[in-house]
């Protein structure tokens, strides 16, 4: 499988994304400047952390325009996996392909600290390699992480199982303390209806080695690949 | 022609910003203040002859562009 990097001006997190996917997992890899088109071939694209834009104006809406997210459109409509790590679900958001949208934290404070994540579905091609309940700890670092979605998209999220991550303690347990950003329903990461486009604040790459604190994001990086190698081998044998 | 734009958060949004600035002007003593909201102010300038003409492109670009109509909601003024 293939995996594209995009990299907008202002994105800062390419390049962790790029070693964990490269050096940690062996994968094939390549960034993708947000001024090109699209090339085919790709299995997977990620939007990873930063500043596009300078955020300004609103997280994410400028980014949203480069020439690359036409591209990015119409792969995830054909049913391309997309992932989009804090900056990236930001964009994500702007561009429509995710519910909802990223507010300022609760706290207005920027936070950077390691969170747990529970693990809600399990039947996407983000999340297969995990159990029902697993918790994951990976760090954050943002200041507009602030997960909202009106009454309406909420409950359609919940119907439709596409809260894949929320913010927990230790224990698993909801708890007041554990929701970093002040995020409704305690959400750190939601899909879309057809589940291929996935968002989440906490970032996975920075989480992809011992020494980094924590292995745990590599659940989602190998979720996607053998996703992937199930599709191809699909293909092949259809 | 000039635009000015007003975006503002829709009722019911949390506002932290305008949390902020209310507990701050409490603080200073204006006790009469209630609920502050934050919202943004854009000026524009346009080469647009037609009321008309201006009225829908800018509409057109906040919706596009300038507010998120998830949380925003936006009015703008149009000066000749």
């Amino acid at each position: 499988m293939r995996w594209g990097v995009i990299v907008f001006p202002g994105s800062c997190d390419e390049q962790d994304v790029y070693d964990c996917l490269k050096h940690v997992l062996k994968q094939d890899v390549e960034f993708l400047w947000h001024r090109d088109n699209l090339k085919n071939g790709f299995d997977c694209l990620v939007l990873p952390g930063g500043f596009s834009y300078g955020d300004y104006l609103r997280a994410g809406a400028m980014a949203r325009f480069s020439p690359v997210m036409r591209g990015v459109v119409e792969f995830a409509a054909r049913g391309g996996l997309v992932l989009g790590i804090c900056n990236g679900f930001q964009i994500l958001c702007e561009a429509g392909l995710l519910p909802g949208v990223l507010t300022r934290n609760s706290s207005l404070q920027f936070v950077c600290r390691q969170v747990y994540l529970r693990l809600e579905e399990t039947d996407t091609p983000f999340t297969s390699a995990g159990k029902k309940g697993q918790l994951l700890k990976l760090p954050v670092k943002h200041g507009e992480g602030c997960y909202y979605a009106d009454p309406d998209t909420l409950e359609r999220l919940r119907h439709n199982r596409q809260i894949l991550f929320r913010y927990v303690d230790g224990r698993g347990k909801n708890a007041p303390g554990a929701n970093p950003n002040g995020s409704i329903d305690d959400i750190a990461g939601v899909c879309n209806e057809g589940r291929n486009v996935f968002g989440l604040m906490p970032h996975p790459e920075d989480a992809a080695e011992k020494i980094l604190g924590s292995e745990d994001g590599l659940k989602i990086f190998s979720s996607i690949a053998a996703a992937c190698e199930k599709r191809e081998r699909e293909v092949r044998v259809g | 022609m000039r635009v000015k734009i007003f975006v503002s958060l829709k009722e019911g949004v949390l506002d932290p910003q305008g949390k902020a600035v209310e507990r701050s002007l409490h603080s200073l003593g204006y006790g009469e203040v209630g609920e502050v909201r934050m919202g943004k102010y854009m000026e524009l300038s346009l080469n647009l002859s037609s009321r008309e003409e201006a009225e829908a492109r800018v509409r057109e670009m906040c919706a596009r562009l300038l507010a998120n109509p998830v949380i925003e909601d936006y009015r703008f003024e149009i000066q000749e």
